[in-house]
């Protein structure tokens, strides 16, 4: 069977990379990187390839459309992969983040492979980007809380254990995170001094 | 009350302006509804999100349904447009090797005479390679797209330009690359690449065809017939956000709304331009006065006429070979005339006695016999005086 030609569009070198990596892993393919949106029309249809692979929330995929309706004769038609008999796969697809756009004809059973792994790869970036927003936000919660218990230690003559307790407290009695409480007393504090 | 949740996708434009300004000012409350506005990138994006039930409604293209129910994209459940949430916005921009040609013709940008920008525009060609004038538009299916071409339609530029896909937030800089030598965009992206030194605006898409329709509300056919009352109270709420738009002073808040972070995040002065029709044509500062560069519901702009859909189907029938008689009623049938009249009814929304007409036969707004009283239309004219029975093209 003849390698499959594959150009990927990320312009974030990491992820572009991770994408190739899990596509290597499906086959023998010849993948082409495209990471810069100026004359990707132009690049696309020079490499003439099998499969584009672009992510779904990408404003670039405004072009692709534009050359699956091109159809000059020295044009192969391109289409946007929405199978109705494997509706799952194109669900799971456009869920995880990645569209495809394939050449006209090409068999179902080698986009399917190919498909896999960049939906594996998306999920992987989603999972990654939801870990570092928890991060963060731990950080934050972590950052407002220490603020809110000197705020407390300094007003009331309390140690750090005790302040803590009293946020901890109030929290539980008004059924809200201790960081929001934390945020809350912050803010009047600023209000006050 | 429980508000039932609507998922709305937009894409960032002031002519979003309907579906945030419903949230935002409490119509969509007033009906019990709490909507969920979903930013989106592409309008590919959007028909994705829809045809894939991810989103309830879309703020979409209105030519895109369309080209949907031509056949011309994936094969997702039907698409129906329930009302126009905007006609005209849209703005004709060209690099600065073009501006300055036409300049020195002695062309002074007024924005306004499509005749004047036309004929400049030939004598500074030029100033690109020969036999190659490329414009960027955002979508392959928009009205802008229909603007250039209706624009050029009979010139020898018409057989000089090609068209090409360009995401508006890049439109700034394909025009500063050389990418492409003019574009047709929806504000605030116009005035973005004049404050980036990047264009001079040219023309008004209005000053072209007077009534273009920009912007509809497109639900899938599934989602107005299992959920009718949902689908009344959206277009409703939607509807008087769009009275609202159009009501005298409004249009500073509305730019204020629409700049905020979550929405465009973009400076209000930037948004403010095309929604008050105060436009700076180039960086410089020339401003010029379009009263009405965009409406969102003065002269019966949210009706959807049957016959737009007629007149925006030719022309996508005759690029792609498909037979006009057959896609000029498939074309017809998604714009919904009996849902905006079963829906609006009760919100008093002037319903014409006839749900399609004659396109492009008023020159200024007139008083026409509706289906209580009367209504006024506004001006639709083209520049160049075509007029578009869909009678004749289903035929």
């Amino acid at each position: 069977m003849a390698r499959l030609s594959i150009i990927v569009v990320e312009r974030d070198r990491e992820r572009a990379l991770r994408i190739v990596d899990g596509l290597m892993i499906s086959g023998d393919h010849a993948i082409t990187v495209i990471s810069e949106e100026t004359g990707l029309a132009r690049r696309i249809a020079d490499q003439k390839p099998d499969i584009v692979l672009i992510d779904v929330t990408d404003p670039s995929r405004d072009v692709l459309e534009e050359l699956a309706l091109a159809s000059g004769p020295m044009e192969r038609p391109v289409a946007m992969f929405v199978d109705r008999s494997d509706e799952q796969l194109t669900r799971a697809a456009i869920e995880a983040g990645v569209s495809a756009y394939v050449v006209d004809g090409l068999q179902p059973d080698r986009i399917k492979p190919i498909l896999d792994a960049a939906i594996a790869r998306f999920h992987m970036f989603h999972k990654m980007r939801a870990e570092l927003a928890a991060t963060k936000a731990a950080l934050e919660d972590r950052k407002i809380i220490d603020r809110a218990k000197a705020i407390l230690m300094k007003a009331r003559g309390i140690d750090e254990e005790a302040a803590y307790a009293l946020l901890r407290k109030t929290a539980m009695d008004q059924k809200r995170r201790v960081a929001d409480i934390a945020q809350q007393l912050v803010m009047a504090a600023g209000l006050l001094t | 009350m429980t508000l039932v949740p609507l998922r709305l996708g937009y894409v960032p434009l002031t002519d979003a302006a309907p579906l945030i300004v419903a949230q935002e000012l409490g119509f969509a409350a007033e009906e019990g509804l709490v909507f969920d506005l979903i930013r989106l990138q592409s309008w590919a994006q959007s028909r994705d999100m829809l045809g894939m039930g991810g989103i309830d409604a879309a703020h979409m293209l209105v030519p895109l349904p369309i080209a949907q129910r031509l056949g011309l994209g994936p094969a997702y459940p039907d698409f129906d447009l329930v009302m126009v949430l905007s006609a005209g916005g849209q703005a004709i921009v060209v690099s600065a090797a073009l501006a300055v040609a036409m300049r020195a013709q002695g062309h002074g940008f007024g924005f306004d005479d499509p005749l004047a920008a036309r004929s400049a525009l030939s004598g500074a060609i030029g100033a690109v390679p020969p036999g190659r004038l490329r414009v960027g538009v955002p979508f392959p299916f928009s009205t802008q797209a229909e603007l250039v071409l209706r624009w050029l339609d009979g010139t020898d530029l018409a057989d000089q330009v090609s068209i090409h896909t360009v995401p508006p937030p890049l439109m700034a800089d394909a025009l500063a690359s050389g990418e492409v030598d003019a574009f047709c965009v929806g504000e605030p992206w116009a005035s973005y690449a004049v404050e980036r030194g990047a264009g001079t605006l040219l023309l008004a898409g209005r000053a072209i065809w007077a009534a273009p329709p920009e912007k509809g509300l497109v639900l899938t056919r599934d989602f107005a017939g299992t959920r009718p009352d949902d689908t009344g109270r959206l277009m409703r709420a939607v509807w008087r956000a769009c009275r609202w738009l159009d009501g005298p002073d409004n249009r500073g808040t509305a730019a204020e709304i629409l700049s905020r972070p979550e929405y465009l995040n973009l400076p209000p002065e930037l948004t403010e331009r095309g929604l008050l029709g105060r436009l700076h044509v180039s960086a410089s500062g020339e401003v010029r006065h379009y009263p009405g560069f965009i409406r969102f519901h003065d002269g019966a702009a949210n009706f959807p006429w049957r016959s737009l859909a007629a007149l925006l189907a030719r022309r996508i029938a005759r690029q792609h070979g498909l037979d006009l008689p057959w896609a000029t009623e498939r074309a017809m049938d998604c714009f919904r005339t009996d849902l905006y009249r079963q829906h609006l009814r009760s919100a008093g929304a002037d319903l014409p006695g006839a749900s399609a007409r004659i396109e492009g036969s008023l020159a200024q707004a007139t008083v026409v016999s509706a289906e209580k009283g009367q209504m006024i239309l506004g001006a639709d004219a083209f520049f160049d005086g075509e007029t578009f029975d869909p009678a004749f093209a289903a035929r």
